[in-house]
């Protein structure tokens, strides 16, 4: 099943995940025996339609949720073995998240959003980190603004200069241009992208725009919670 | 330490956030109410205690036949009390020619000890306070011996061997009520002069008494130690025995303030418990996207906890000194109340607040607080994803605690303690189901009433127990405020009357039954009220139901000591109208069957007695026996004449009978007063003036203090109503964005809230009115002796406020969330 190029390190692998909950219909199989493995600097979209199972899968990969059987293993980690803190510990380590609805902590502003994990990291000096990525991102001049006086496009740079400020090893990112217009969706992707190569961070991208999920390294789909293809995109 | 540094950073963000800010004010606001009730509750307390031992003229007076001996009074000097001795014999008192039978007071240095004598140059002349005692060589004498024996200030009188010059009248003696119907005038003179009047011999009928007064630990320690050993010849006064009649208001007040230092605690508590909750939740989001940035479940709750200590000692700090400038404040305006010589208001009550509320916080916030770190991280990819909700039992527990211990410090009393607590859980109990049961029966009436009503009783409806949540909240909050309004309604109106500034002010004792008409002429011939006059006959008890008094065993030693003391009998034909009676009936109007007496509460409480019970009396060498036929209360406050035991008419029809009156005399009327004595010297007028302008004082700073109290409390209750609705505004927000979005106008979806606030408000004013009812009437009765009579009004007032209190502050809080723009909010769910 293996795609991967050869020689590159493995970061991240999907072993036989399965997820189960329970409903009033009685068990729900929303993931079924998805195995995959991702190399470093590697970028990967998932891709399919609503209720495939994507979400599920980059929390299971994340470590946000425990899967029902199989494993994951993050930068050499089994998750399945640590407990919370633990998996935490790994996500502070190696982990930045890019959501769909931003979640920026509304009481911070767009530097201290930033400051945020580097803060959580024990960094010495989270402040001058922070400014540093937040002149990436091109907000210089909106660091001191709230979530609520920035635009939709303005939130995501934040949110992606928070979740490369601690230069992750895997960058998950969570249908980063599903809330905003195309224009600007374009420019957040061309902004997530160029960081990932230049920090060479493995990105995990879930989408159902098939556009974006082209501009990936590698692209696998599902289909009611089974892995139906993974395939790498055209040179 | 990385937890402690984020925390320390991260603080002052949060601060920001409306969550955070609540939770502070509703700390801030419980220790600025609770420094304020607390600090009023002490200092009254305080004062009213030392007003009612002026009636002592001590703290404690122990009394005996013979000289109480010196150890006594060393002891007490060793607590650091002051002392002073007072001897008190009859004699007939000689001026010129004319003598009367007088009850002399040899006093020493220091008398009194509490409270002031106040004396006047002539009689009935302008009084002012006294310094010290009689010099030795003088007296000052009562009005009433001046009119006997027709002496002036400025003559000698003749007491024993000893000829001694009045120096003044005494206008006022703080202890003149204790032997209130003793007959003969008295006489105030300094003990040094005692031996020279070779009164004091053996078989003299002398009563020693060392009078005891301090601060009260040192009272109360002294009290406690001399207790058990007293030797049966003294007797031990303390105020509380001799202050019913005077203070019985002021004791009202004292119970109103200790009831509202309940009710500001429990609103204190309903207030954290509203914010606390919300602030965990609130925080969850957060919590969330930090585990999923990493951080541990150790770190998200050290972080909480640092963040709940430090609102703690921020909302402590504003909290104090609000509350200091409160107390400042409150101690300026009751300074008249506020005795001198009690300390200056200090950092007690504040320490004392500061540390209930903190005890609030951590019972209401911590157990939601520690099942924070259960968040799971995966709420930020799914918002649905919760912690699993705290132990109900660790919730329930620790709050229960944490509210019992504060209220054990309040009432004192595990008994009281257990009544308090499980009437809060009852109610609470009661209107959870009771508002369950109300809001499933609301949304049923949605299909018939308009969109706005409809949206309004649906939202009631879905969210049902938080619906009920909220009903319990604005129904406690409601409930303790309806209780307080009656209550101090019911207090007042009690007090009006002693407020009457028609209240009689004089008493005139000693009336021969020949003198009434007479007396009645006086006043008539210058156009005054005259009295109503009441039989009185003097009279010893001899016998209960054929027992000996002296044999007989009684549940109370103030029955034995009303037992065997000497009785003022009347009789009547109808009850008086600052009486009730409690149990059995009052004879008919024309009764002339057997003799039956009726006798008033506590006195047949402390001797055992009730109906039907028979009671003999000598009185003037024969017997007269009467069976108990009704038990009274008694309306002290009235200061109309009021008996322990009343006969039916012609019970004591045949023996010595005199008549005491009670009657208003103005200033400018006075003049009668002299008439009377110079016509009826053996008549003694005991000027009430003085003490009604002492209680009158007390009254209106009490009033005054307890109405400053229940607006502290009543602005405490609104906050918490604000509390629990703000508790629920971030759903609202995001639903009335929604409904606007789906092109509901504004005013609308105002409505539909409103709609839904006033459904709300109309439950828990309803169930508050049944719950203040109740348990206006249980206090009524058993916490003040008031009479109560339930109040419709009550009903219509309750629901409108609760509709109104509830609708404003969902005013105020709804109103960002309705005029914000649709697309901010809910876009703003990703902020």
């Amino acid at each position: 099943m293996s795609n991967q190029e050869e020689g590159s390190k493995t970061v991240l692998a999907a072993q036989e995940l399965t997820k189960q909950v329970s409903s009033p219909e009685g068990t729900l199989t929303i993931l079924s025996d998805v195995s995959f493995q991702v190399g470093a600097g590697e970028s990967v979209a998932i891709i399919g339609a609503s209720g495939a199972g994507k979400s599920t899968l980059l929390a299971l990969l994340a470590g946000l949720d425990l899967p029902t059987e199989g494993y994951v293993t993050l930068n050499g980690n089994n998750l399945g073995q640590l407990d919370e803190d633990g998996r935490a510990r790994i996500r502070a380590e190696s982990v930045g998240f890019v959501f769909q609805s931003f979640h920026l902590v509304p009481s911070l502003n767009a530097l201290e959003n930033v400051m945020l994990p580097l803060e959580l990291a024990g960094n010495a000096d989270p402040r001058k980190a922070a400014s540093a990525i937040i002149d990436k991102v091109g907000l210089k001049d909106r660091w001191s603004h709230y979530p609520a006086q920035l635009s939709g496009g303005e939130k995501q740079r934040v949110a992606i200069a928070r979740a490369f400020a601690t230069e992750p090893a895997v960058l998950f990112a969570d249908e980063p241009t599903g809330n905003l217009d195309a224009r600007t969706g374009e420019k957040i992707m061309q902004l997530m992208f160029e960081l990932n190569q230049s920090s060479s961070t493995t990105l995990v991208l879930v989408t159902h725009d098939s556009a974006l999920a082209e501009r990936c390294d590698r692209v696998i789909s599902l289909d009611a919670g089974k892995l139906v293809s993974d395939e790498r995109a055209a040179a | 330490m990385k937890a402690l540094i984020f925390s320390l950073r991260s603080f002052g963000r949060e601060l920001r956030s409306g969550e955070v800010l609540v939770l502070l004010s509703a700390v801030v606001l419980a220790v600025g109410a609770l420094t304020a009730v607390g600090f009023l509750t002490d200092r009254i307390g305080k004062a009213v205690a030392r007003q009612a031992n002026e009636v002592l003229a001590a703290d404690l007076r122990l009394r005996s036949q013979e000289p109480v001996p010196d150890s006594w009074r060393e002891q007490a000097l060793s607590y650091g009390l002051r002392t002073a001795n007072m001897v008190a014999f009859p004699s007939v008192v000689y001026a010129d020619e004319s003598s009367a039978l007088t009850t002399v007071l040899a006093v020493g240095d220091g008398y009194p000890l509490r409270g002031t004598v106040r004396i006047a140059d002539r009689l009935f002349g302008e009084e002012l306070e006294a310094n010290g005692v009689p010099r030795p060589g003088e007296v000052w004498a009562d009005g009433s011996l001046l009119a006997r024996t027709d002496a002036s200030v400025g003559d000698t009188v003749e007491v024993g061997a000893a000829t001694l010059r009045v120096s003044a009248v005494v206008t006022y003696r703080p202890d003149q009520s204790i032997g209130f119907a003793s007959l003969a005038p008295t006489l105030l003179m300094n003990e040094a002069d005692l031996a020279a009047t070779d009164l004091i011999g053996v078989g003299s009928r002398v009563r020693y008494s060392l009078l005891v007064a301090g601060n009260d630990e040192a009272v109360a320690e002294f009290n406690a130690a001399i207790e058990d050993e007293l030797p049966d010849s003294l007797r031990l006064r303390s105020a509380e025995e001799s202050s019913e009649r005077a203070f019985a208001a002021a004791d009202r007040a004292q119970r109103f303030l200790s009831l509202t230092a309940v009710i500001s605690l429990l609103l204190s508590a309903v207030a954290i418990a509203m914010s606390a909750r919300r602030f965990a939740q609130r925080r969850m989001d957060t919590v969330a996207l930090m585990k999923s940035l990493g951080a541990t479940q150790s770190f998200v709750i050290t972080v909480a906890m640092i963040q709940l200590v430090m609102v703690g000692v921020i909302g402590v700090a504003i909290g104090s000194v609000i509350g200091f400038a409160a107390e400042t404040t409150l101690s300026w305006l009751l300074a008249d109340i506020i005795a001198g010589d009690l300390p200056d208001p200090g950092f007690t009550p504040v320490v004392l607040a500061s540390g209930s509320a903190l005890v609030l916080l951590v019972g209401f916030a911590l157990p939601s607080l520690i099942q924070l770190r259960n968040t799971p991280p995966l709420r930020v990819l799914r918002h649905d994803a919760m912690p699993p909700a705290p132990s109900r039992l660790l919730v329930a527990g620790l709050a229960l605690a944490a509210v019992a211990a504060l209220l054990y410090r309040s009432v004192g009393d595990a008994r009281m303690l257990v009544i308090v607590l499980g009437g809060i859980i009852a109610i609470a109990g009661a209107l959870y189901a009771v508002g369950r049961g109300l809001v499933g029966t609301m949304g049923r009436f949605r299909s018939g009433v308009g969109v706005a009503w409809r949206y309004g009783l649906a939202n009631v409806a879905r969210r049902g127990r938080a619906s009920a949540v909220q009903v319990v909240a604005f129904g406690l909050g409601l409930t303790v405020l309806l209780l307080l309004t009656l209550v101090r309604t019911d207090l007042l109106e009690g007090w009006r009357q002693t407020l009457d500034e028609n209240a009689p002010n004089q008493f005139l004792i000693n009336i021969q039954p020949h003198e009434t008409e007479s007396v009645a002429g006086i006043f008539e011939a210058r156009e005054i009220l005259p009295p109503d006059f009441s039989p009185l006959v003097r009279a010893r008890m001899i016998e209960i139901n054929g027992t000996g008094v002296k044999e007989r065993s009684y549940p109370d030693p103030g029955g034995e000591w009303f037992a065997n003391r000497e009785q003022n009998l009347s009789f009547a034909s109808t009850l008086s109208d600052s009486n009730e009676i409690l149990e059995g009936e009052w004879w008919p109007e024309d009764y002339s069957g057997p003799p039956l007496v009726s006798i008033e509460e506590e006195a047949a409480m402390e001797t055992g007695l009730g109906l039907g019970d028979v009671l003999r009396f000598e009185v003037a060498g024969q017997t007269v026996e009467a069976t108990i036929a009704s038990v009274r209360t008694i309306n002290w406050d009235s200061f109309q004449p009021n008996f322990f035991l009343v006969f039916s008419p012609g019970a004591l029809a045949d023996f010595p009978t005199t008549y005491i009156a009670s009657m208003r005399v103005e200033q400018h009327e006075r003049p009668a007063l002299v008439e009377l004595v110079r016509k009826h010297p053996t008549i003694s007028v005991i000027d009430l003036d003085s003490i009604l302008r002492q209680v009158r004082g007390i009254i209106e700073k009490a009033s005054l203090a307890v109405q400053a109290v229940f607006f502290f409390t009543l602005a405490a209750g609104i906050a918490v109503l604000f509390a629990a609705v703000q508790s629920t505004i971030d759903e609202r927000r995001f639903e009335s964005a929604m409904l606007r979005a789906l092109g509901a106008k504004k005013r609308i979806v105002f409505s539909g809230v409103m709609a839904e606030f006033a459904a709300l408000g109309a439950a828990a004013g309803l169930l508050a009115s049944a719950g203040a009812s109740v348990l206006a009437a249980i206090v009524a009765i058993e916490l003040f002796n008031l009479p109560y009579s339930f109040n419709p009004m009550l009903w219509v007032v309750g629901m409108a406020a609760g509709i109104v209190v509830v609708c404003a502050s969902g005013f105020f809080a709804a109103r960002s969330a309705i005029n914000s723009a649709p697309v901010d909010i809910l876009r703003g769910a990703g902020a």
